[in-house]
């Protein structure tokens, strides 16, 4: 998913960067209200296991690999602006000490990934959480759809820039079908690393998951009340 | 639904099911050694194949229009080691380096945040 230099031209590479650094100082004011002593490390550690997770990719199909975005899982974890500060981080260390993902096209990657794959796979767990029951084991399973569906979410927003600003003439009915069928496919695998992951967390620290907010309360609830009996 | 009943502050009050849950220094320790673990070690067996948007940009014939990194010669650059044959411990030694680059800058970035943000801890989510 990472965008090199040269598929985009340098109008659309420079508006897209635009449209990047304004999500992410819209990002640094707004996450500061997420950010405390409690989540603050937790918000280290989703960075830093998003850039291992993307560092492993897996087959899908025919000659092709996905890897995982980590949008979903970051925003489900420590909320959506602090995940666009994860993912920002991630990808522009990738490009500027592992040469992955273009120079011109940082502001393409943080906006596909940062932006995109982070609100889109945020928005779809809100929608799958308001339609699943309000139970704690709801969570990794909306988190999942979430992942699942930012996947294709953000290869056709590529799509979407390359339309406007592509290198060389595609058609671009073949570009939509191509890209979205491969990454509806690699999604599967985003939805199922997420439902892992936030499966993991939920069960150790549901305290500590953003999208578990207003759950763990009724749960307190239910333990204080257990405990005042005994 | 909280009402007046005191919520966990971030289990350190010792009741029965705290004592029994992962500290959030045991969780970030326990979370950064599977990410050394996926980045240092299980990235040699990563597949190698193209990934969705270089597979299409290949099969659709733009993947030409990709031009050199800029900073393709750097040391790490492609996630290998200069210097170095590609190889799994390689790769691994670049995944570590990445690991401990995004973790400082990533934590770093978090907590000059979180100092300079409102301070809710102690307070439960609030609903």
């Amino acid at each position: 998913m990472h965008v090199p230099d040269g598929f985009l031209d340098a109008p659309t590479s420079l508006a897209t960067g635009v449209v990047a650094a304004a999500g992410v100082a819209l990002a640094l004011r707004r996450a500061r209200a997420d950010l405390d002593d409690r989540t603050a490390p937790l918000a280290g550690l989703v960075a830093v296991f998003v850039f291992a997770g993307q560092m492993i990719n897996f087959p899908v199909g025919a000659g092709t690999s996905g890897h995982l975005i980590g949008g979903a899982l970051a925003a489900v974890l420590v909320g959506p602006w602090v995940a666009t500060l994860s993912l920002t981080v991630v990808v522009a260390v990738q490009a500027l000490l592992f040469a992955d993902g273009g120079l011109t096209a940082l502001g393409a990657n943080v906006a596909l990934m940062g932006l995109v794959g982070v609100w889109v796979g945020w928005a779809v767990f809100r929608l799958a959480r308001a339609v699943l029951p309000g139970r704690l084991a709801s969570v990794p399973i909306a988190a999942a759809v979430g992942g699942a569906l930012s996947v294709p979410a953000a290869a056709l927003t590529f799509v979407g820039l390359y339309a406007v600003g592509g290198a060389a003439p595609i058609p671009l009915g073949s570009l939509v079908t191509a890209m979205g069928a491969w990454h509806a496919v690699i999604g599967i695998g985003e939805g199922l690393i997420t439902l892992l992951v936030v499966g993991a967390l939920v069960r150790t620290r549901p305290d500590l998951v953003h999208g578990a907010r207003g759950l763990v309360g009724a749960e307190d609830v239910l333990e204080i009340r257990e405990r005042a009996v005994r | 639904m909280n009402g007046p009943t005191p919520a966990r502050p971030a289990g350190e009050r010792g009741q029965p099911r705290d004592d029994r849950r992962l500290s959030l220094r045991a969780l970030v320790l326990t979370g950064l050694a599977v990410c050394v673990l996926l980045a240092g070690v299980a990235s040699a067996w990563a597949s190698t194949r193209p990934d969705g948007l270089e597979f299409v940009a290949e099969k659709l014939g733009f993947a030409g229009a990709a031009g050199e990194h800029a900073l393709d010669g750097s040391p790490l650059a492609d996630y290998g080691v200069d210097g170095m044959a590609p190889s799994g411990l390689s790769t691994g030694l670049a995944g570590v380096v990445g690991i401990v680059v995004v973790g400082l800058v990533a934590f770093g970035l978090m907590r000059l945040l979180a100092r300079h943000g409102t301070r809710s801890r102690d307070l439960p989510p609030s609903h």
